[in-house]
């Protein structure tokens, strides 16, 4: 009896790496640019603060031109192939938010695409 | 005070229809959130439809039943007293509905937080936030007061706080409509006082058709005496509910400016019209007043069931001319002139439900009912017996 | 303050090497929010308005990435009334839009405050915070204001909007912010009518000052005092 839990012990934390094994990790195609408006281990922790904060300074006070621009972003970070940071699973805000399993709201309103042309 | 069992077929049937309305009211929630909400039939002409409907009458209804909890508890009458607890559960089952539809229907319901943290204390709707959570926490606590006899002494004081509180929000529901100027058929101070009104009356409908048919399902006696103080009561309330609908009528109808939306309402607005009259003022008002006094039928089961369930149709109607019928009729830019556009200004505007609407309106019924159904059976909410000889007549005989 | 400056050129040149030529995609530094200082509006000189034209909502529709349908839940940020005096048989045509008023009943009752009106007077929704209620839609007197009633792709990088929220005019904000005119006010201009006149109320010298100072100007609904921004000549 013992030994069978412990299996199914086992079996419990193994199945989680079994689970995930299909995940595909995330797909970072470089930028256009020199770079980020910070470095990206600040970038990947802060940039849902640093949007939050922005978007309550334009969209209320109007503050234009800031270095946090979300226009700005999807100009530099949009992928080769869609054009988009959220098109497709490859492309820039979509593989590390599918990876990290958190539903991105932005481009239900913003374009995910640069204007044009 | 007894659960009840809760093993009938009846109560397995309501169970089942109940768990289907919501599973139908929840895939009709999904395919909203998908495909938007092109899939109602609201537009931007209509923008609030059958779903807003049953919210609004299952939000009044939540506070009237509550009625005859207050008259037990906050003014006394000792008679009322084992209906309490129904009357307690059922106030938080019913608006649990309402709210449910009304969340559901959000064009952002993923949002439900952002509502819950960001006021704008200015509208009427950031403070029902308030008077709708703390609704349910005073008769949730009034409730315990009434059901764990080591606190039932509080039970006066919770009765009566529980009854301020509902005025309250119920004043406030009104206000939802009266506080709008731009359109004809609201802007009034009197909606508040009618939507009080009308509260108490399909409150107390709805409370009766519970308690009729728990005792029926449970063989439970339900006695003469109790059908015919509730129904007695119920009377007064539609009779108080159409003095305020035929003043507000005749105010409007005095006023030129007034003249169109009245006539539309009154005369020749087709469904809104024939819901008024038919539906509202006869079917919900007339003939259940005829009923519920009439000496021939007063405290028979029948008759007040009958009588009950016409006062909750013709409030249905009644919500439905108030809420869409007022959508109906144009917002006049341009008085005297006739005015014609691409965004619908100037003609009537059409509307008919769609089925996923019509399943998030019905949802918000079977959340109600569901939770009544565990109610009785997993609290004490039924007395034994509502015999005549089993109630206490002490305070004044009707 | 310099190295921002140094950022602000970099991105600038950037942002012209990665964009087509003649698309203005980075709008110029403002530090500072907007202030009541200025008070924005627009006036509509009715009588230069022709019916059947409707060049202002072309123009609306194409800055704002709007589809331009006409179903009855479709958005429309501006329309065109026709209208016909019911004793005397004037008629009258002029372009209705969301009238920025200065005691906006949309603001009033927004639940959340994601409807509301910015310093400079424009009356915006904040779509980051709408729940898509549509009580200001309930509340508005002018019939501005549009839900968006399926999820919506290819919106314009200035103009977000999106499923499940309302919208209204914004007198063209991303334009305003960086100097522009709305673009029905350019339109009408370009039509060669110009009966749209934008410009700041708060400035007596403004033209739009100025003209409603020589001929009048009259509100919609003025009975309901809501001090709009948006005035009309000749109703």
């Amino acid at each position: 009896m013992r030994s069978l839990a412990a299996l199914a012990l086992l079996a419990l934390l193994v199945l989680p790496a079994g689970v995930t094994a299909g995940v595909d990790k995330p797909v970072l195609a470089p930028a256009k640019g020199e770079k980020c408006i910070a470095p990206p281990e600040v970038m990947r922790r802060e940039h849902p603060d640093m949007l939050k904060h922005q978007r309550d300074l334009t969209v209320h006070q109007g503050v234009r031109g800031a270095k946090v621009n979300l226009e700005q972003c999807v100009e530099c970070h949009a992928s080769k192939q869609s054009g988009s940071v959220a098109a497709t699973k490859q492309d820039f805000c979509e593989s590390c938010h599918a990876y990290a399993g958190v539903k991105i709201d932005c481009f239900e309103c913003h374009a995910s695409r640069g204007e044009k042309k | 005070m007894r659960e009840i069992e809760g093993r009938s077929r009846g109560w397995w049937a309501l169970f089942a229809l109940a768990a289907a309305l919501l599973a139908a009211m929840l895939g009709a929630w999904h395919l909203m959130e998908t495909r938007g909400h092109i899939v109602s039939g609201m537009d931007n002409q209509v923008v609030w439809g059958l779903p807003h409907v049953f919210a609004v009458f299952l939000i009044l209804a939540a506070s009237g039943v509550l009625n005859v909890a207050s008259v037990a508890s906050a003014f006394g009458k000792h008679f009322y007293k084992p209906l309490a607890p129904l009357s307690g559960w059922l106030a938080i089952v019913l608006l649990a509905g309402g709210l449910a539809v009304l969340g559901l229907d959000l064009g952002r319901s993923d949002r439900l937080i952002v509502a819950m943290t960001h006021f704008n204390f200015k509208s009427i709707f950031a403070w029902n936030m308030f008077l709708y959570s703390g609704f349910f926490a005073i008769v949730a606590l009034y409730l315990w007061t009434l059901l764990d006899r080591s606190v039932g002494r509080h039970a006066t004081l919770a009765g009566r706080a529980a009854f301020v509180w509902r005025l309250v929000l119920t004043t406030g529901t009104g206000s939802i409509f009266g506080f709008l100027i731009a359109r004809d058929a609201y802007a009034s101070a009197l909606l508040a006082p009618t939507f009080i009104v009308l509260s108490i009356a399909y409150g107390m409908a709805i409370y009766l058709l519970a308690l009729i048919g728990a005792c029926a399902g449970t063989g439970r006696p339900l006695g003469r005496e109790v059908i015919g103080r509730i129904g007695g009561l119920l009377g007064w309330f539609v009779l108080a509910a159409l003095y305020f609908v035929a003043v507000f009528h005749l105010t409007n109808l005095y006023l030129a400016k007034q003249a169109g939306v009245e006539r539309f309402l009154l005369l020749d607005g087709g469904v809104y019209t024939r819901l008024f009259w038919v539906g509202q003022v006869l079917l919900g008002s007339v003939l259940p007043l005829v009923i519920l006094w009439s000496p021939a039928t007063r405290g028979r089961r029948g008759a007040a069931a009958l009588a009950a369930s016409l006062v909750v149709l013709g409030g249905l109607a009644q919500m439905y001319v108030t809420v869409i019928g007022a959508q109906a009729w144009p917002l006049d830019l341009f008085p005297g002139y006739e005015a014609h556009s691409s965004f619908f200004d100037g003609v009537l505007h059409p509307y008919a439900p769609s089925l996923p609407e019509a399943a998030l309106a019905l949802g918000g019924i079977a959340i109600a009912l569901l939770g009544a159904l565990l109610g009785v059976k997993f609290l004490r909410l039924l007395p034994a017996s509502l015999a005549d000889e089993a109630l206490d007549p002490g305070d004044g005989a009707h | 303050m310099n190295g921002r400056r140094a950022f602000l050129g970099a991105a600038a040149a950037l942002g012209g090497v990665a964009v087509a030529p003649g698309l203005l995609l980075f709008e110029p530094a403002r530090a500072e929010g907007v202030s009541s200082e200025v008070r924005w509006g627009m006036l509509v000189d009715t009588t230069r308005c022709v019916e059947g034209c409707t060049a202002c909502v072309s123009a609306c529709n194409k800055e704002n990435g709007l589809s331009g349908g006409t179903r009855p839940t479709d958005s429309q940020w501006i329309r065109k009334i026709e209208l016909r005096e019911k004793t005397i048989g004037r008629t009258l045509s002029l372009p209705v839009m969301c009238q920025h008023c200065a005691e906006p009943p949309c603001v009033d009752v927004c639940p959340t405050g994601a409807s509301f009106k910015r310093a400079d007077g424009i009356v915006l929704v904040d779509r980051h915070i709408c729940i898509g209620c549509r009580y200001c839609m309930m509340a508005c007197p002018y019939k501005a204001r549009s839900f968006v009633h399926q999820p919506l792709t290819d919106q314009k990088p200035d103009v977000p909007r999106g499923q499940g929220c309302v919208e209204s005019c914004t007198l063209c904000v991303q334009r305003v912010d960086r100097g522009a005119q709305p673009a029905c006010v350019e339109a009408c201009k370009a039509e060669g009518r110009e009966a749209l006149l934008f410009g700041d109320l708060n400035d007596p010298q403004s033209a739009i000052a100025r003209r409603m100072r020589e001929a009048g100007a009259k509100q919609i609904r003025a009975d309901l005092q809501l001090d709009t921004g948006v005035r009309y000549q000749g109703i």
